[in-house]
């Protein structure tokens, strides 16, 4: 048993810190919360390619560096603790690059993957649809054979940067006959084919981070099939570990947490610093030991991975752990900051940039982004503590 | 980062386990709870020829030489079978904190002793107002000089909570040699740490009569004679010894608490298994699983962290926040988890004929003993510069 990061872990930690500290400071960007959905920055994460830190744990082979992925959630945790402006290649270096690894054809590896790594694609994710959310294996939207190509028609929703993807990812049935799991393939494909169309929807935030995405008989060639026909749904399955076991999901409101701990030493009532409330102290306190208790689960989702085992039980657990977390945080941040913490960013008076009724309503989505937290503990009853389905 | 123990220590586990479920079924914890003494000595002695009592001890001071981070699947298996013994008393609170505190010559004369289950330790150290803060600590250790004898303390005051008190053979006792100013930050100076012989005229005890049935005693010292020599550590420096005997206390607590937790979380799946309403198993439905699931991730937490925090304090670094941090979240998600352990048992587990009682009252008894939440978030709130 050890805690503690190796001294290689130590100094890359340093040099991802120094990295962003510089960028900070030269005033290429400010730090945000959820930076790693809303904030698209394609010169910054040019720079992050030069690092070389786009693609970590992918083999060399493909243009990655073949490290671990406590050397990737190192890198993660400090991108999400300076709030950087990571969206452009999240989703990519996140799971796409990933499922390609595992399920892709020699020629996919080849085509996306030195891609990914230059910061040169954009993947739009298009999993949900109108009439398909947690359950998953009900969509709806069609891929049909007409010889060397797939003919996809249907409707994406809540597709994840798609008005800035160059690229599409996409499950969609591929055998209207089979039980509902057994129908689905997953495709990856150039976004400019003819036949799709993109309709902006806003959230509760305001932000527009995420379209409906429509397909009208695109025709997408054969080999621009993930992994096997019709074994889509068991591939996502292990995809969606990727996905869920981030860092992200504690982290993305990092620079709030940062910045209601600084507002409450600063500021002052009855000439006391609201830091000598011993409610706001304890207030406080729970948040970060809520924090670090999560801190560790993701760190073994890590480590789990790097063990070579699938951490479907324990990414569940840290995903509905930590989005949960990060609802107590911005709502804990808006009641410290009392009727001020209603002030969005860019009015007058707003404390902390504004970023606690930012998180806090964003923070509605979390829990339902990724598999809902219901899913999730569906996930770890059957799956991790083996009860019945 | 590596989160598994080494092959030996999960064989110092599963010894552990296999010889609890064996010596020690709830029969005998329910008797042994009903009994005045509250052990077994003859399974004291079995656990101290295993060397499971100076496991962590030096091997020059008759034990194995292993250190803190190997007493976690120990303790946790003893919260697991709720093994009742004065192990914490004797160990945790005794025997590491002469190791900690005492000079060599107290370490070679106590230590193997201790290791050998030949003598029962103990530390007396909250009082009245059952606080862990040195302004809590009143009672008074005067030195009375002597003519040609080195002089000795005369100590008078009460002690709480004092655990296996009654059996013990030594009291280690937290005890003021000076005066104490009412500022706090003097508040910790002035205070010294006592070996008392326990059998000492002058002291009495009453045992306490707890819901977890754990033997803690109320100690009443009236003018108890102590040797000068008896003085663990400095004189009128004992205070800076306390956070880490107490950090050493909360988190041997909270790995009782998660051999605890984990076997509740155990009981209650093979129980919604198990159990058919509606013609159905009740794990299978989603409610009783999403409970499941919540308890799972409140066991693990409190696993990692206690394990965090367990490691810190076998490097000697300081482990300050962490232990803050497991001791405050151990105790509040052990009673989550005992909640939904009984709503999903139902109205079985709410008799004294299921063995979920004794894990619910333990788990509570545990929550309250050498701070609880609020005690420790307010470190954390320190720790984070508030």
């Amino acid at each position: 048993m050890d805690f503690s990061f190796t001294e290689e872990q130590k100094k890359f930690r340093e040099e991802v810190r120094a990295f962003l500290e510089q960028e900070i400071t030269q005033g290429f960007w400010k730090p945000a919360c959820d930076a790693w959905i809303h904030s698209y920055n394609p010169e910054f994460t040019k720079r992050v390619v030069q690092k070389g830190w786009i693609g970590l744990t992918w083999p060399k082979e493909y243009g990655g560096q073949g490290r671990s992925y406590i050397d990737r959630l190192i890198l993660t945790e400090e991108m999400l603790r300076y709030g950087a402006p990571t969206a452009c290649h999240w989703f990519a270096d996140r799971q796409i690059g990933g499922s390609i690894l595992t399920y892709g054809t020699e020629e996919q590896k080849k085509e996306f993957l030195p891609r990914i790594v230059k910061g040169e694609a954009y993947f739009g994710l298009g999993m949900s649809e109108p009439g398909a959310g947690s359950d998953l294996a009900s969509l709806q939207t069609r891929a049909a054979e007409d010889g060397d190509y797939y003919v996809i028609n249907g409707q994406k929703t809540w597709t994840s940067g798609a008005w800035l993807a160059n690229y599409f990812y996409i499950v969609a049935r591929t055998d209207q006959q089979a039980p509902k799991h057994r129908g689905i393939s997953e495709f990856v494909f150039p976004a400019d084919l003819p036949g799709i169309s993109r309709i902006p929807m806003i959230d509760i935030t305001g932000t527009e981070a995420w379209n409906d995405v429509f397909f009208d008989n695109v025709r997408v060639p054969k080999k621009y099939l993930v992994g096997e026909k019709n074994r889509g749904f068991y591939q996502i399955m292990h995809q969606l570990d990727f996905e869920r076991s981030g860092m992200e999901r504690l982290m993305g409101n990092y620079p709030l947490f940062y910045g209601i701990i600084k507002f409450v030493k600063e500021t002052k009532h009855n000439e006391q610093p609201l830091s000598r409330d011993s409610l706001i102290r304890n207030k406080l306190a729970q948040l970060q030991i809520e924090f670090d208790v999560g801190r560790l689960l993701i760190y073994r989702v890590a480590i789990v991975m790097d063990e070579g085992r699938s951490p479907t039980y324990e990414a569940a657990m840290s995903k509905v752990y930590c989005t949960e977390f990060e609802k107590r945080l911005a709502n804990s941040a808006m009641d410290i900051l009392g009727p001020y913490g209603q002030l969005v960013a860019g009015s007058k008076f707003a404390p902390i940039g504004g970023l606690a009724p930012d998180s806090y309503l964003a923070s509605k989505g979390y829990s339902l982004q990724a598999g809902t937290t219901e899913i999730m503990k569906n996930v770890l009853a059957t799956r991790g503590l083996g009860l019945p389905s | 980062m590596n989160l598994t123990f080494s092959e030996e220590q999960e064989m110092l586990r599963k010894a552990v386990r296999d010889f609890l479920e064996d010596k020690c079924p709830k029969k005998l914890v329910k008797q042994l709870e009903e009994s005045e003494k509250g052990y077994s000595p003859d399974l004291w002695q079995e656990i101290a020829e295993l060397g499971w009592i100076g496991l962590a001890f030096p091997e020059k001071y008759g034990g194995s030489g292993m250190n803190f981070l190997d007493l976690v699947p120990l303790l946790e298996e003893m919260g697991r079978a709720c093994f009742p013994s004065p192990f914490f008393s004797t160990v945790i609170l005794g025997g590491l904190t002469i190791l900690d505190v005492g000079n060599e010559e107290q370490r070679e004369k106590y230590l193997p002793q201790i290791a050998s289950g030949k003598q029962i330790f103990t530390l007396a150290l909250a009082e009245s107002d059952a606080r862990y803060d040195a302004n809590s600590i009143k009672v008074k250790a005067a030195l009375k000089q002597v003519q040609g004898k080195s002089g000795s303390y005369i100590i008078t005051g009460t002690k709480m909570f004092v655990p296996d008190a009654h059996i013990a053979d030594y009291l280690l006792c937290v005890a003021r040699t000076k005066e104490g100013a009412l500022k706090q930050v003097q508040g910790k100076e002035g205070i010294s740490i006592f070996l008392i012989d326990a059998k000492s005229s002058g002291i009495s005890y009453t045992l306490l009569n707890t819901i977890a049935k754990d033997k803690l005693c109320e100690v009443v010292l009236d003018q108890v004679q102590v040797p000068k020599d008896n003085i663990l550590g400095q004189l009128d420096q004992g205070w800076s010894k306390v956070p880490r005997i107490l950090e050493r206390a909360a988190i041997a607590k909270c790995c009782e608490v998660v051999g605890n937790m984990q076997k509740v979380l155990e009981m209650t799946i093979d129980y919604a298994k198990e159990r058919k309403q509606f013609d159905r198993p009740i794990g299978s439905f989603q409610a009783i699983q999403h409970y499941c699931a919540d308890m799972a991730t409140d066991v693990d937490g409190a696993r990692l962290a206690t394990y965090q925090a367990a490691w810190m304090l076998s490097q000697g670094t300081s482990g300050t926040k962490e232990v803050a941090v497991a001791k405050a979240w151990v105790g509040e998600a052990s009673q989550r988890v005992t909640n939904l352990a009984h709503q999903i048992h139902g109205a079985i587990g709410a008799t004294m004929e299921h063995d979920l009682h004794f894990y619910t009252r333990r788990a509570k008894a545990a929550e309250l003993s050498y701070g609880d939440a609020n005690f420790y978030r307010e470190i954390v709130a320190t720790e984070m510069g508030l």
